[in-house]
């Protein structure tokens, strides 16, 4: 664990919508999730190289609001964790 | 229709229908919490019905709109969708309406597609996916006020001629621009030479084509709505987002037991009045009694719990309307998931405290065929409003009103919350045993947008409760009054010597007895066995029943139905039949819906056994306990 950590950081691979700090922003990777959910999520503005930021969550922290194009949409963090997003 | 490129001006509505032709049809599309269904209320006020399309389950409205110096033209109200891709049931609706592949349901003449103006890039896509269906279209962009407030602007003239479709910005709740769209109704709107829409397949296409329209259109993307921001920094607080959503479910109990109170006393006294007017009217016999004992006092009964019914409708509307339930529905999520379920599980089953049959029937939004039969299933254990005059009369009559918790929440209205507590936690325990065993599935996705929050309109909550109001008023008219009369019958023969038969020598009293075995465990004697076997039609109707065997029954005659049923009832037995009402699957309309709903009887037969097995076992450890 600790190993292959230090090469991810080494490597600064995408992270995910998960790992979001709320109130920061990021720009969309891939969504590795099965097509029709991820063709739905795009419908919805979660593209590939758009911006997202991470706004408020249900009382817990999950799910969370997503603010994408101008909208809020929210997500279960089990969801969220496979759109991979890089830093810009 | 010319499917050739350069099409003439003003084509399709502008021409007027010829003597005998059918009515112009049009269809409104538009994504959800685009206002659509604002805008539909603002063309047809009053003048629309609710259908269900043919071997389908999703509901529609279809209304006319009158125009001046016109003929009336129909419009018909879609679900709201994202795109035009057939996915889900409402996809699929929407899809074939618009193909004209929809049975009994000829394709439209023309389409008005409402887009919210606030979100003009995330929905141009499905603009282009109507546009290229041909048909004359009026495209609507809505919310002017909240665009031009958060400083966002559009040219539509710029925007109507990269679409090759007039362009209109309205705003639906305040009633600007709506001129325009009865324009367009009217063939009185230019439209702008055709234009080769892109055929687009994949969302990351279609939106940089949107982004460019948007961009050519001079689109100003407005601020971000700072209310909306504020509110939610207060109803998403970990801590105070909880305690209101506490809040609001409490107060909203509250209200529709003693809000309601003086207009309930008020048409209980027209009931009665009006009861005595006629009782005056008509010759004494028979005729009299089946109508002022049986008709009358069976619908009044019922009717008396309309203010109630409303009040709660009001609050379920005002929820939604403003955008609270979204926010309802993501606090909820996670205690849902815990039983198997999703935060849009909650919105299905919040109405259900209204009404089980539009809970069922808005369970179409979850995607997960298992989720949704799951969610179907333990939808009939929220309290709906059939419930409450039941709960009402028998926690009225054996209750005293005493304060409970300080002066908010009074002993009655504890009960009444208890109950409701009583019904979610059997849902919350039926969902995890589906969940866990024959509806096992793995975790579903929960997408949810969050909209905006807006302030509810008059008109649009006016309508949704005069749409109910008469639901309810002919349901009173039509099973209500069908039930009563029957009962009065079913307590008048055989007949002696001329005379109605005492109560227990009737045929009413037989049946009666014939089950009173079965439920004397539960503490039931053999006049709420009537009662029961009435109510297996709706469950409002046992008080119906109740109010036409006690004002048939010498003994009882002066004495009001709250005293007649202390008589009747040990407070145990009292305890046993709110139980049993909690839990029993006493509603037609609502087996009917899931039969529809699931394809069969199978659901629906499961779901009435498992749910009056339960009534059952848990009415008589109430009785037992309490004896």
């Amino acid at each position: 664990m600790q190993l292959s950590f230090k090469a991810a950081a080494r490597k600064r691979p995408p992270s995910s919508l998960a790992d979001l700090p709320a109130g920061s922003e990021a720009v969309i990777d891939r969504l590795d999730l099965p097509e029709d959910l991820a063709s739905r999520l795009m419908e919805l503005g979660f593209i590939p190289g758009h911006r997202v930021s991470a706004a408020l969550s249900a009382p817990g922290g999950d799910p969370r609001v997503f603010r994408i194009d101008g909208a809020e949409i929210a997500l279960r963090r089990e969801t969220a964790r496979h759109i991979l997003v890089r830093n810009n | 229709m010319s499917s050739c490129h350069g099409r003439p001006e003003a084509i399709g509505l502008a021409a007027p229908p010829g003597p005998g032709a059918a009515p112009r049809l049009v269809a409104l599309i538009g994504p959800p919490n685009s206002g659509k269904t604002t805008l539909f209320n603002r063309l047809t006020g009053l003048r629309q019905k609710v259908a269900n399309f043919p071997g389908v389950t999703v509901e529609h409205h279809i209304g006319k709109a009158h125009l001046p110096g016109h003929h009336d033209v129909d419009i018909i109200d879609l679900p709201g969708v994202y795109s035009l891709t057939p996915r889900s049931e409402d996809e699929q609706v929407t899809h074939d309406v618009l193909h004209g592949a929809m049975p009994g349901l000829r394709r439209p003449d023309g389409v008005i597609l409402i887009l919210d103006s606030t979100n003009l890039q995330r929905h141009l896509p499905l603009a282009a996916a109507v546009l290229s269906l041909r048909l004359p279209t009026l495209v609507v962009l809505n919310m002017a006020d909240d665009l031009r407030q958060r400083g966002g602007a559009i040219d539509t003239e710029a925007l109507a001629n990269q679409l090759g479709a007039p362009v209109v910005l309205v705003s639906a709740a305040t009633g600007e621009g709506v001129k325009s769209v009865a324009q367009f109704l009217t063939g009185g709107i230019a439209v702008p030479r055709a234009v080769e829409l892109p055929v687009l397949q994949d969302a990351p296409a279609c939106r940089q084509w949107a982004r460019r329209v948007s961009h050519d259109a001079r689109y100003t993307h407005p601020a971000p709505p700072v209310w909306t921001r504020r509110l939610d920094a207060v109803f998403l607080h970990p801590l105070l987002g909880p305690l209101v959503f506490a809040l609001v479910v409490a107060a909203v109990f509250q209200s529709i037991f003693s809000w309601a109170r003086p207009l309930m006393d008020a048409v209980q006294a027209a009931v009665a009045s009006s009861g005595e007017w006629m009782r005056a009217a008509l010759p004494d016999g028979w005729i009299e009694s089946l109508v002022v004992d049986g008709a009358w006092s069976g619908v009044g009964a019922v009717v008396v719990f309309l203010p109630q019914i409303l009040l709660l409708f009001l609050f379920i509307a005002l929820l939604e309307d403003s955008g609270y339930l979204a926010r309802a529905a993501l606090i909820a999520d996670r205690t849902m998931a815990r039983v198997g379920l999703q935060g849009k599980s909650f919105i299905p089953l919040l109405s259900a405290y209204a009404c089980a049959v539009p809970a069922i029937m808005a369970t179409r939004t979850i995607e997960n065929r298992r989720d949704r039969i799951a969610t179907i299933l333990i939808a009939p254990f929220m309290t709906c409003s059939a419930r409450l005059p039941v709960y009402t009369l028998i926690i009225a009559a054996f209750i005293p009103e005493k304060p409970f918790l300080g002066p908010f929440l009074g002993t009655r209205a504890a009960a009444l919350l208890g109950l409701y507590l009583l019904g979610f936690l059997a849902a919350i325990g039926t969902a995890k045993l589906l969940k866990s065993s024959i509806l096992r599935s793995d975790r579903t996705p929960f997408v949810l947008e969050m909209p905006p929050y807006r302030m509810p309109t008059l008109a649009s909550v006016g309508l949704r409760l005069w749409d109910r109001a008469l639901a309810f008023l002919k349901r009173a008219g039509t099973v209500i009054l069908g039930v009563a009369v029957l009962l009065w019958v079913l307590a008048s023969v055989p007949a002696s010597d001329g005379q109605q038969p005492p109560i227990e020598q009737s045929l009413a009293g037989t049946l009666g007895r014939a089950i009173e075995p079965l439920i004397q465990p539960l503490g039931f004697n053999w006049k709420i066995g009537i009662g029961l076997i009435t109510s297996l039609a709706a469950r409002e109707v046992i008080v119906g029943t109740l109010g036409t065997i006690y004002g048939m029954d010498p003994d009882h005659n002066s004495a009001g139905l709250q005293a007649a049923l202390q008589r009747e009832l040990s407070f145990g037995g009292a305890v046993a039949l709110l139980v049993f009402f909690a839990f029993a699957m006493q509603c037609m309309s609502t087996l009917a819906v899931v039969r529809r709903e699931t394809g069969g009887w199978k659901w629906p037969a499961i779901q009435f056994l498992y749910m009056g097995a339960l009534a059952y076992t848990c009415a008589w450890i109430a009785h037992t306990l309490l004896r």
